[in-house]
Formats: structure tokens, C-alpha cells, sequence
């Protein structure tokens, strides 16, 4: 029983706004359950049977008032509604100086991949006031990826990416929880999100297994799967790629969609109902044929190309 | 004129029987037995819980354990509770009908529930299911390597029996009300029980749908929710939620219906709000088919359709707060007493409120990132549905059970029970929101060291709980053989239900009913 505490580690400012908007509620929300216990104790007491108190004409409807208690708690619930709900798209808007991290989910760990190739499993180092964006896969079931030090959540779906974003403000070790029942391990599915200052953070970053970088090793897999023969061939039967990363696309079925790593996904794996205008449906496609862990290369690499 | 219960007492007679009373008998045997096979697989989670280790049972069987808890008490439980047992037997005596509209169809939805009831339990002594009662795709249908089809059919088969419950109270409450009951002088218990099998006659194709392609996917591996054979498994999510949203109200509009009657009874006068009460009920039902998306705000699912589901969520929280302002308001100028329908009837708005004022939490969106699949939401949800229906049904057990057995229970006892529950229940499930606050995950089997001290305050909760249900199944039984007699009338009620004998006739009422004002009004006459 080591440990006890009420109120969790917040460790990014969207935590502590998560926590201001949790007991302005918790406050509205006692002021209200006390006020009603308040007021069934008191009937109870003032009005049990017996009792002297007058009784002459019980109310059986009040209009006025039954409408203002519908229309108080409705006005109280859209100014909660709004305050939510813009905490929560801000926290869904990614920093524009975010570093993008890749993390696979799967049966019952989690592997990730850091842009200069630095691969690590059940922990993830980032460093403090590094606004820092995942993007997750997952290889078999939904998983979820919880850090309740920083009041997030997302689920990992397989079959597409999902993404989240943080900025640490506190360095420390957090607990990283998979979410989601996964499976007979499911409560051992667990890591640490490790928050360092910027300079030990560089260190571990250089330190380890000094593998290529992601997209580097993504360069690799494009020449190898013979991506580059037709994509840099300049040959018009396929779409530049370079400076294509976060540009709009024109497809042929009629969808202008951005490239962003959600499309490339799709591209490579499903390139026939991702057909881009103008070009004919030659690709084969990949679905099947790639790791995750591949796929998050050639993206990375097309991200640089 | 003899009663329904001397009427045809063998056993053969009784499981043929087409009479609505034997049938709410039929169904109360058949889901106390799975409440309480439902409740020792929760007793053995908590016990596990006692510990951060898992070391009571292996995680594969603690999985099986909360699955088969979930299951047995949503589907085989929960659902049936009120409708099928205090619905059906009350719904005919109080719109002074001799029957429900359709007496055979009403004994063979028991027989369908019973059948898919047997099936998931068959599945469950074959080794199980470790899906979780929300059979997420792509694990229930690619990976779970565990009984899923057996459970998933029966499933699927016991929602008939829910649709044809529905479609006979709706069919009943539009055709079979006695002359001069109009809508608007029904009591509160039918309107909710109209709400309620609107519900179940539109929702539950959709969870029938939904299991059929569980097993598509499992047994052909058709790619429907799978992505690696083309499907999408938020597609899932949807229907199953489509459902299973809508289910919360099934489950706790008739126990609103319950506590409409048990309040005004016992405070002597009558409902404060009747009119506001009764579209509040119809505004629950309704809106409760457009929230089912604020089960999936970290699924991934686009931030504006976030927005909408979280702005419908609060919306449905409206009327759920005039019912509770409108009981506390019928209390004003009563003559209260406190016999243990009350006891359980307060303890309803209780924890109905805290359930309910928890659940603004889970809609509000950046506050539901970080409580969703938390013991927040565990909490949360037991508050509405052990807090709120099971306690609005064990309260209506001891209202009606003069009507229903012709005997008296224990007061004394009931009173301890229903404080039991209250205790037990707040001990259980309270630290459960203080967990799920502090990251707490949902359905692990082992946990870090620093949740153990609310494990432990839950799992204590836990056995007071267990004594607050083992005890009515005592007295109750107790009573059936030493109880008083029941008068017709005990509680000084107003409704039909209280006019004939207890227990009723076979044929419910002795002459034809007719109903001349508002039937709270009417009864009064006959209580005084």
C-alpha cells in the first residue's frame, strides 16, 4: 500500500488543465448532490408522518419552476460542453515543431521508433518541453495508449494510424498503460514514458544501438520494393513523390485528400481506391506485405523526400 | 374467486402456464438464479483484486471471470430485471387489462430467454469466453481462442426474447387500457415501461445484427470488422454502441417507473410534475439512441463527431435531472414514512444522482481522455445500473411483494437490507472513481501497489454488498410461508394494481374496470 495518493502526477500543462476543469465540475456537480441531500433530509424530517408541519395545499405542478430546472442545468452543461470540448481540440492540434514518434502496439508490448533509427520497447524517452506527436499502429487487436500523468488517451486500431500529442513540462518517469482489454496479458501491457532534460535526452538519443535513421532505413525499403523505379523515374506513369509530404492530392475518384501519413498508409497498402488523379492504376498492393515498422519508414522517408 | 397462485399449481401447469402473473414468477426464479451466479463471479474478481499481484487465479480466468459477470448480469439480468418481472406482472393490473395482449408470445420469450441463458452458461462451463460483454473486434472475432460463438448466439437469441417483451407491452399499453385510462392518467411505471419497449423493439435488431457478424467474421472470416481481411473495427464500436447505449436506459427507465410509484406512496400525495415526468421519460428514450458515440471519443473517431456526441450526451442529462428534482419536490408537504420500498426508493435518487452527475464527467470530452476505460467509468456505470435498477428493483420487490405473494416481509430485516445495500454498494464503488482518477485501467488482473488501498476498501464494500443481497433471499423466502397476510391495500397506494386482491384472481379484477379521473385520484378513494 506504498504510494497512496489521491491526486495523480501532472506533468504537462494540458494535465493541469484537465485537473482545473475535473473540480470546477467536481465543485458544480457537489454543490448540487449536497443540495439535494440536503433538501431529502430535511422533507424527510420536516414531513414525516406525524409530524406538525403544514401540509395545506402540496404542490402538484409548477411550471415556472420545473422549466427553470431544466433550463439552469442546460445552460451549466453547455458551458461545460464548450470548455471540454476546446480543451479537447486543442490537445487533438499537434504543435507545429512536434517530433513525430512511431509506436507499434501489439500482443502485449509496445515497440517504438525514434526518427534517428534509436528503436526501444515498453519505454519511450522524450525530452522536456519537446512537443512530441505519436503516431500509433497496432499489429493485431485495439490497444490503447494511457498516460495518466498526461491526461491522455488514444486508441490504437489496427489497419490505420491514430496519433496523439503531449509536451512534458516535468521531467520523471510515467506509467504507460495499454487501455483496452487485449487479451489474457493485457494488465501486464505496460511501459514508461521517460522525460529527460533536452541535453540527457540528446545523449540517449546518440547512445545504444546506432542503427540507420528511420528514413534512411525507409530509403532503403523504397529502393528494395522498387518504389524508386517507377515513382523517380520521371516517366509520367506514376506521381512524383518529393515535396509531396502535406500537400493536397487530387484522386481520381474524385477525393482531394492532404498527404499526410494517414494517405500514405492507405496509398501503399490499398493504391487502387487511392488512385491519384491522372495516373494509371499500376501499383501493386502492399497490403500484407509490410511490418508496421516498415510502413513507418518509407513514411518517415517520405516525410524527408 | 381463487387466487392466481392456487390456480393450476403443478409444475407442468406452471411451465405452461400463459397466465402474465406465473410468467413474472417464471422470470424472477430464472434471473435471481443468474443475479447470483452473475454476483460469485464478481465476488471472486474483488477477492483477486484484494492484491496488486495476480494471484488468486490466472489472468486467462480472471478475463473469463469479469466477461462472464458482464454478460450474465446485462443480458440475463439487468435487461429482464424490471420489465419482465415487475412489468409484466404489473403492467395488465394497473390499466385494468385481464392479460398482456398477447399471453403465449409472453411465455415463450421466458422459454427464449431461458434457452440463450443456457447457452451462455453451457459456453461458460466449456471453458469460457475472454472477450469482455463488449466483444471488441478484431479480438472476439480474429484472436479470442475462447468459446465467443456459443455465447455470442445465445446472445443474440435472448434478444428475441426482449423484442417480443416489447412489442407486448407496447401492443398492450395502446389496446388493453380499461375504459377512461387515458394516456395521461397512466401511472408513471407504464409510461416507462411504453419508453422502455420502444427501446427494445428498435435497438435490439441492431445488437441481433451485430452478433450474426461476430460470427460471420469468426467462422468464415469474411472481412467485416477485421482489417486485415478489409474490415474496420470502429464499425463495430458503432452498432455494438447503437445497442448497448440505449440498453443503460432499458435498464434504468423502468427502475425510474419503480421509484414513481414507490414515492408518492409512501409520502402520502401525489407526484409532483406528473406531465414533465412523463415527457422526461419519452426524452430519455429518444435521445438515448443519439449518445452512443461518447463511448468512443479516444477511438479515434473525427473530433467534430466528438463534439456532437458529447453535446447529445449532455442534452439527454436534462431530463434525467428533472426526474430527480421532481421526486425530491414530491416530498415537500408529504406525510413520509419509511418502510423499506422508501428506504430503497431514496437510496435510488441517491445514487442515481451521483451515477448521473459522474456521468457529465464522461461527456465532457477532454475530462472523458483521461477517465474512459478507467475504474471511473466502472464506477460510474455500477452507480446507474446496481445503484439505480438494481436497488429501484429490489425496492419494488418489497413494494409489490404483498401484491404479488399475498404475504407480508420482515419490515424490520428489509430496512437493515436496504441500508446494507446502500452502505455496501457507496463502499464498493466510490473508491472506484478515485481509482479510475488516478489511471487506473478497467479489467486488470494485476495492478501497481499505490491502487491497492481503494482495491481493498472496494473488495470490504464488496461483502457488506453481498450480505445487503443474500439477506432479501432469505426473508423473502422466509416470508413466503410465515409471512402476515397481505391485505389488499397495505401501502395506502393509489394504483389499479392496489384495488383487487392480493394475491389478484386469475382474472386480475373481479368487474370490469373503468377508470372515471386521473388514476391517482381514483385510487385515493379506495384508500381512505
Amino acid at each position: 500500500m506504498s504510494d497512496f495518493q489521491l491526486h495523480p502526477v501532472a506533468a504537462t500543462a494540458h494535465a493541469a488543465q484537465v485537473d482545473t476543469l475535473f473540480y470546477c465540475m467536481l465543485a458544480l456537480t457537489g454543490t448540487v448532490a449536497l443540495a439535494l441531500a440536503f433538501l431529502i433530509t430535511f422533507f424527510s424530517i420536516k414531513y414525516r408522518k406525524g409530524s406538525n408541519a403544514r401540509r395545506d395545499h402540496p404542490p402538484t405542478q409548477n411550471r415556472a419552476l420545473e422549466l427553470s430546472w431544466m433550463a439552469i442545468p442546460l445552460l451549466l452543461f453547455l458551458g461545460v460542453f464548450g470548455w471540454a470540448a476546446w480543451l479537447y481540440a486543442q490537445a487533438y492540434q499537434p504543435a507545429a515543431n512536434a517530433m513525430t514518434v512511431f509506436v507499434v502496439a501489439k500482443q502485449w508490448m509496445w515497440k517504438v521508433q525514434h526518427d534517428n533509427g534509436r528503436r526501444e520497447i515498453n519505454e519511450l524517452h522524450v525530452a522536456v518541453g519537446q512537443p512530441v506527436r505519436l503516431m500509433l499502429a497496432s499489429e493485431d487487436v485495439i490497444h490503447s495508449f494511457y498516460v495518466p500523468a498526461f491526461r491522455i488517451k488514444q486508441d490504437v486500431i489496427p489497419g490505420r494510424y491514430t496519433s496523439i500529442s503531449f509536451n512534458a513540462d516535468r521531467a520523471g518517469t510515467y506509467e504507460l498503460y495499454c487501455a483496452v482489454y487485449c487479451g489474457t496479458a493485457h494488465a501486464t501491457m505496460e511501459g514508461r514514458v521517460i522525460v529527460m532534460p533536452p541535453a540527457d535526452y540528446a545523449r540517449w538519443l546518440e547512445s545504444g544501438d546506432q542503427a540507420d535513421g528511420l528514413s534512411s532505413y525507409g530509403q532503403t525499403l523504397y529502393r528494395q520494393y522498387g518504389c524508386s523505379g517507377c515513382h523517380d523515374a520521371g516517366a509520367g506513369n506514376a506521381p512524383a513523390l518529393t515535396g509531396l509530404f502535406g500537400q493536397p492530392v487530387q484522386l481520381a475518384d474524385g477525393r482531394r485528400v492532404i498527404a499526410d501519413e494517414g494517405w500514405l498508409r492507405e496509398a501503399i497498402l490499398q493504391p487502387h481506391a487511392n488512385r491519384v488523379a491522372g495516373y494509371p492504376p499500376n501499383m501493386p498492393a502492399f497490403a500484407g506485405q509490410l511490418q508496421e515498422e516498415e510502413l513507418a519508414a518509407l513514411i518517415a522517408y517520405l516525410r524527408r523526400k | 374467486m381463487s387466487s392466481y397462485l392456487t390456480e393450476g399449481p403443478t409444475l407442468r401447469q406452471w411451465l405452461t402456464t400463459t397466465d402474465h402473473k406465473k410468467v413474472a414468477i417464471l422470470y424472477a426464479i430464472a434471473i435471481t438464479l443468474f443475479f447470483f451466479i452473475g454476483g460469485a463471479a464478481a465476488v471472486i474478481i474483488r477477492l483477486e483484486l484484494a492484491t496488486p499481484q495476480g494471484d488468486l487465479v490466472p489472468a486467462q480466468t480472471y478475463n473469463e471471470l469479469f466477461t462472464a459477470h458482464g454478460v450474465i448480469m446485462v443480458w440475463f439480468f439487468l435487461i429482464p430485471s424490471i420489465p419482465s418481472v415487475l412489468g409484466n406482472f404489473l403492467i395488465p393490473l394497473m390499466i385494468g387489462a385481464r392479460d398482456l395482449a398477447f399471453p403465449r408470445l409472453n411465455l415463450a420469450s421466458w422459454y427464449i430467454y431461458l434457452i440463450g441463458g443456457v447457452g451462455t452458461l453451457w459456453g461458460m462451463l466449456l471453458g469460457g469466453v475472454d472477450t469482455g460483454w463488449t466483444f471488441y473486434t478484431p479480438f472476439s472475432t480474429m484472436f479470442s481462442n475462447s468459446h465467443v460463438i456459443i455465447v455470442v448466439l445465445s446472445v443474440f437469441f435472448t434478444g428475441f426474447s426482449s423484442i417480443l417483451t416489447g412489442l407486448n407491452f407496447i401492443v398492450t399499453i395502446h389496446r388493453l387500457r380499461a375504459p377512461g385510462l387515458t394516456w395521461f392518467k397512466l401511472p408513471l411505471f407504464v409510461w416507462a415501461h411504453y419508453a422502455t419497449s420502444i427501446i427494445l423493439v428498435l435497438a435490439t435488431p441492431v445488437l441481433a445484427m451485430t452478433m450474426v457478424l461476430i460470427v460471420i467474421e469468426r467462422l468464415f472470416q469474411v472481412g467485416i470488422f477485421d482489417p486485415a481481411l478489409g474490415g474496420d473495427p470502429l464499425l463495430f464500436q458503432h452498432l455494438f454502441w447503437f445497442y448497448s447505449h440505449p440498453a443503460v436506459y432499458i435498464m434504468v427507465l423502468p427502475a425510474m417507473g419503480v421509484v414513481s410509484e414507490i414515492i408518492p406512496t409512501f409520502a402520502r400525495r401525489k407526484i409532483f410534475g406528473y406531465r414533465f415526468m412523463a415527457y422526461a421519460i419519452m426524452g430519455i428514450a429518444l435521445l438515448g439512441f443519439l449518445v452512443w458515440g461518447h463511448h468512443m471519443f479516444t477511438s479515434g473517431m473525427s473530433m467534430y463527431a466528438g463534439m456532437t456526441f458529447s453535446l447529445l450526451s449532455f442534452f439527454v442529462a436534462v431530463p434525467s435531472a428533472i426526474k430527480v428534482f421532481n421526486w425530491t419536490a414530491t416530498l415537500y408537504k408529504g406525510s413520509i414514512t419509511f418502510d423499506a420500498p422508501m428506504l430503497y426508493a431514496l437510496g435510488f435518487i441517491g445514487l442515481f444522482t451521483i451515477g448521473g452527475l459522474t456521468g457529465l464527467f464522461l461527456a465532457a470530452l477532454a475530462l472523458d481522455v483521461h477517465l474512459t476505460h478507467t475504474y471511473f467509468v466502472v464506477a460510474h456505470f455500477h452507480y446507474i445500473m446496481v445503484g439505480g435498477a438494481v436497488a429501484a428493483y429490489l425496492g419494488g420487490i418489497h413494494f409489490w411483494w404483498p401484491k404479488v405473494t399475498g404475504r407480508m416481509y420482515p419490515e424490520m430485516w428489509a430496512r437493515v437490507a436496504a441500508a446494507m445495500l446502500f452502505f455496501g454498494f457507496n463502499l464498493t464503488f466510490f473508491p472506484q472513481y478515485l481509482l479510475g482518477y488516478e489511471g487506473m485501467p478497467r479489467r486488470y488482473h494485476s495492478y501497481a501497489p499505490e491502487y491497492q488501498l481503494l482495491n481493498v476498501l472496494s473488495s470490504a464494500g464488496a461483502s457488506i454488498l453481498a450480505i445487503g443481497y443474500l439477506l432479501p433471499l432469505c426473508y423473502l423466502a422466509w416470508s413466503l410461508f410465515y409471512g402476515r397476510h397481505a391485505p389488499s391495500n397495505p401501502w395506502e397506494g393509489r394504483g389499479l394494481e392496489w384495488k383487487t386482491l392480493s394475491p389478484p384472481p386469475v382474472e386480475n379484477f373481479s368487474n370490469p374496470v373503468v377508470v372515471h379521473s386521473h388514476v391517482h385520484e381514483v385510487a385515493g378513494e379506495g384508500a381512505a
